[in-house]
């Protein structure tokens, strides 16, 4: 399991080859080889969400996947959700309605709300709440997370955002702080 | 127009919202990942330890030289025990740290730690209050007899009599069940040696870094100055990550010894069995009162279950001397007799968590009003009325001094906006429908924003308190403001920017909160027990005033007028009553770049220093909640969730609403929701989230939020803490709300969280009688 295979992600419209593991995760795979670390990790076990991402328009734990299972799949991360300078909506609403504190939870909440409107843009606030209960928040008790959620949902409505382009991504491409490994 | 009481967007947020926030794991793009070995057993004797060929594997006979953790507390009654970084001859928890192995990536060190084998003569544990008090239960500490680390006890000299003389008494014993903080970001530290000043770079997910670099440094034996630690973003903390751990210290020894760059970024399992827990508490409680509800005397007796060690800094003293010290709250308490033990057992150690004891003491003591109501044949309101202290300042018996509040006021308003009568006409029409609603109150004081004379008290070595700021206006007039506490999620740079920017005069747009950086800000104690507006904004205002004054010097001299005629507003200094002015940003151009027309300033330039410590303020709310329960399967369903809050000045309203908001749903957690669960061997039965239930977006409702404002003068700013109130006030309203929806059946619960299970066996044993 630890012999590398050629990997070639398609993330915010941008192809990415990358040698992981079978059993990386995607999620380590898009935050470790393709640096994008605006998605999250809080529990490594599916139940809290921080890590979602849209694989092919659908909502993913990407801690559940493995890298080498998104093959061929159109990805779209947090970091491809505004159009340069302008916030998505969604994005818009989360800053407007104090949709988040410690921002964790944030992108995966970003990108779960992405995928419920782009689906249902009409949806009600009780559906809205149970599709939305997926993801765990710690900070904001969700109150804030559903009013921004239901604002971007006006929003988009009132101003229909085009079907986005997946845009490139944003990633750090730097090595991070470490980078001498002396010891292995 | 002021910019304080705006709900103005956060400038934290434009960088969260685009996932370019700097959480640690993010920083640790190729340094060298950290796994520690834990203990699978929760007592026993370590016979061995063996690294697999070729790991790097750091044991406990590596840190020869590296102090333990052993917090300290001047008390006769505490018995300090003392933490190895590694455990070398005994483990004493379930996931205590035996050794770390350190590799090139996370997947290898995992691989590496599976395969180190431990040997443990394991032994039988300790695990709850009852066996760890029971004569001759085996000891956590051999130098901790009765398992006890502290045993403190007060009383007022009428108490005995009173509590003999008393026409009722009302007792039960009231437990809050094992709950954890559970940030959604676990822990995490990076450790980077920087071989050409031989100086380590500490970027760690804590809420003081200063104290962790001080802790750090004291344990390894090192000068500070070859410390930095930086907080980046740090996703939540809640009191967790306000406590040094033995990793943290590993994690920088492994750094400095390598001369590498080494991380240790903790998983949820082991957040959840090995970080922090809290909560764990029993209370024996005895209300004396008269016929008319009055409380006459409190007695309690407290047990906190604080787990295997005493936390760095607090102490294990942090639970039972908090409940010990408040269990009066809001109320009168004529006379009291409490005695508060901390006890230690093989479980994974306690630490401050939002609220520390006052969630759970609150809880006892608002379903003793309910309780003694119902045994009085009063309504809750009244016997509250009859009880909360309505005249400031109010001593209460073990002293702290309770500030100008609105006890009563707070009620009456959460009781006229939540309609009782209308509600007991609808509870009334429900029961006949076979239904359950219920209503509870809970009306609490919070203590916020004390500094040295309340830790002081406590006896604590180490005595946090104080918050120090530094103030810098640039030449182009941009301020920085560098400040010592450390905000991890509650927006303290967008409220300090309001603050300041009423106080200077300019907008908070050319304001900059620096924190977080131990190279960059003065010696401060960080974010926890709701200090950081309060003092960090004291502060702030103080240093303001400062630099203003500064300000208006140039000014005056610039516009040929008297420093006391000019004014500055909106970004432009005025001689007050005519239109003379000035941009600040010329002045503080022409303060550095003409600075000989300036001698009056130069000695401190635009620049000021001021540093607060006050006694502490008490915030005050009423919570109602409104729930339904299913009688057939136990299930609370919260309907109305109501809170009037009197915090003082509120700064950024907005924020304060996210801080209750955030606060009650921890708070609901505790009475309904979170429990971490231990078999008899000491082993954690809930150590993933499938397990822990933390409540969803489906289980926690709107609030709604109401503010009453009491001006103080116990705080400069006039602004009262908010951080903790949330989760201190919603478990007693939640309980005492199943109660009355349950009084048809006469259940009472004295247990959190009220689980459908428990719930139904109260039922079920009451339909038996």
């Amino acid at each position: 399991m630890t012999e590398k295979l050629e990997v070639t992600l398609r993330v915010n419209g941008e192809a990415r080859s990358i040698r992981v593991e079978p059993r990386r995760t995607l999620a380590d795979a898009l935050r470790e080889d393709c640096g994008l670390t605006g998605t999250h990790l809080g529990c490594e076990h599916g139940v809290c969400g921080a890590c979602t991402i849209l694989c092919d328009g659908h909502p993913v734990r990407s801690c559940l996947m493995f890298a080498v299972q998104a093959e061929g799949a159109e990805l779209r991360t947090v970091e491809g959700l505004a159009d340069g300078d302008n916030l998505h909506p969604i994005q818009q609403a989360f800053w407007d309605n104090h949709g988040l504190q410690c921002g964790f939870c944030t992108p995966g909440f970003l990108m779960l709300a992405t995928a419920i409107l782009e689906r249902d843009p009409e949806i009600g606030e009780a559906e809205l709440r149970i599709a939305l209960s997926s993801n765990l928040c710690r900070c904001t008790g969700y109150q804030n997370i559903i009013k921004s959620v239901m604002a971007a949902a006006a929003a988009m409505r009132e101003h229909p955002h085009p079907n986005p382009p997946p845009h490139a991504g944003e990633g750090r491409e730097g090595a991070g702080v470490g980078s001498d490994k002396a010891i292995s | 127009m002021k910019w304080v009481g705006r709900r103005l967007p956060r400038y934290e947020d434009p960088a969260l919202v685009r996932g370019r926030g700097s959480y640690v794991a993010d920083l640790a793009r190729g340094a060298c990942i950290m796994r520690f070995v834990r203990s699978p057993v929760a007592r026993g004797r370590i016979l061995g330890v063996k690294a697999p060929a070729g790991a790097t594997l750091v044991t406990g006979a590596d840190l020869a030289g590296v102090r333990p953790i052993c917090p300290r507390l001047d008390r006769p009654d505490y018995v300090a025990v003392a933490q190895p970084i590694l455990a070398r001859d005994r483990v004493t928890h379930v996931g205590e740290p035996i050794a770390a192995i350190i590799a090139g990536d996370a997947a290898a060190a995992e691989d590496m730690a599976e395969l180190v084998e431990i040997e443990i003569a394991a032994e039988t544990p300790v695990v709850t209050l009852e066996e760890a008090l029971a004569p001759g239960a085996p000891l956590v500490h051999e130098a901790a007899r009765g398992n006890t680390l502290i045993d403190a006890s007060f009383a007022t000299p009428g108490a005995a009599a009173a509590l003999a003389a008393a026409p009722a008494l009302v007792e039960f014993a009231f437990t809050s069940r094992r709950q954890a903080a559970m940030p959604l970001e676990a822990r995490g530290a990076l450790a980077a040696f920087d071989a050409a000043t031989g100086r380590v770079t500490l970027y760690a997910s804590t809420q003081a870094p200063h104290l962790f670099r001080t802790a750090i440094a004291d344990a390894l034996q090192m000068p500070e100055a070859e410390l930095r630690v930086v907080a980046p973003d740090v996703g939540g903390g809640f009191g967790q990550k306000m406590s040094l751990s033995p990793e943290h210290v590993v994690t920088v020894w492994a750094a400095r010894h390598f001369r590498s760059t080494v991380a240790w970024l903790e998983d949820r399992l082991e957040n959840l069995i090995a970080s922090f827990h809290a909560r764990d508490q029993r209370i024996e409680l005895r209300g004396a009162f008269d016929a008319t509800g009055q409380l006459l005397a409190l007695d309690a007796d407290i047990l906190c279950n604080v787990g295997a060690y005493s936390n760095f800094p607090v102490t294990a003293g942090v639970e039972p001397l908090m409940a010990l010290a408040e269990l009066p709250g809001p109320y009168l308490v004529p006379e009291y007799r409490v005695r508060a033990r901390a006890v230690a057992t093989n479980t994974c150690t306690m630490a401050p968590f939002r609220g520390v004891s006052r969630p759970v003491i609150t809880a006892a003591i608002e379903r003793l009003m309910d309780a003694a109501a119902g045994r009085l044949g009063l309504d809750p309101l009244d016997i509250r009325r009859r009880n909360l202290v309505a005249r400031f300042p109010h001593t209460s018996p073990t002293d702290p001094v309770l500030d100008e509040g609105s006890y009563r006021e707070a009620m009456e308003e959460a009781a006229r906006i939540a309609d009782v009568a209308g509600f007991r006409a609808r509870q009334q029409k429900a029961r006949a429908e076979g239904r359950h609603l219920g209503i509870g109150f809970s009306v609490f004081a919070e203590r916020t924003g004390y500094g040295t004379p309340a830790f002081a008290a406590r006896k604590m070595a180490i005595t946090p308190g104080f918050e120090r700021v530094e103030l810098a206006m640039d030449p182009s007039g941009f301020v920085e403001a560098r400040i010592g506490a450390f905000p991890h999620g509650q927006g303290l740079k967008t409220t300090l920017a309001q603050l300041l920017a009423d106080e200077l005069g300019i907008a908070p747009d050319d304001i900059r909160i620096v924190a977080g950086d131990t190279d960059r800000t003065p010696y401060g104690w960080g974010t926890f027990a709701s200090r950081s507006a309060v003092i960090a904004g004291g502060a702030c205002k103080l240093a303001a005033a400062k630099l203003r004054e500064r300000l208006v010097s140039v000014a005056g001299q610039a516009l040929e007028a008297a420093a006391s005629d000019i004014e500055i507003i909106a970004g432009r200094a005025y001689v007050r009553g005519t239109d003379l002015g000035i941009e600040v940003k010329q002045l503080a151009r022409a303060a550095y770049h003409e600075s000989h027309c300036f001698p009056a300033i130069a000695e401190t330039g635009l620049s000021a220093v001021a540093a607060y410590d006050p006694a502490g303020t008490f915030s005050n709310a009423c919570h109602v909640a409104i729930v339904e329960v299913d009688a057939a399967t136990g299930r609370v369903a919260i309907e109305r969730f109501l809170v009037v809050e009197d915090a003082g000045i509120l700064i950024n309203p907005m924020i304060v609403e996210g801080q209750i908001h955030g606060g009650v749903a921890q708070g609901i957690a505790n009475a309904l929701y979170e429990e971490i669960v231990y078999d008899g061997s000491g082993a954690i039965l809930t150590g993933s989230l499938a397990d822990y239930l933390v409540p969803t977006m489906a289980e926690i409702p709107n609030l709604e939020i109401h503010h009453l404002e009491t001006v103080t003068d116990a705080s400069v700013t006039g602004v009262k803490g908010v951080g903790e109130g949330g989760a201190i006030g919603a478990p007693a309203a939640v309980l005492n709300a199943v109660c009355d929806a349950l009084a048809p059946f006469g259940v009472e619960i004295f247990e959190m969280p009220a689980t459908p299970e428990r719930i139904l066996r109260l039922i079920r044993e009451r339909l038996a009688q």
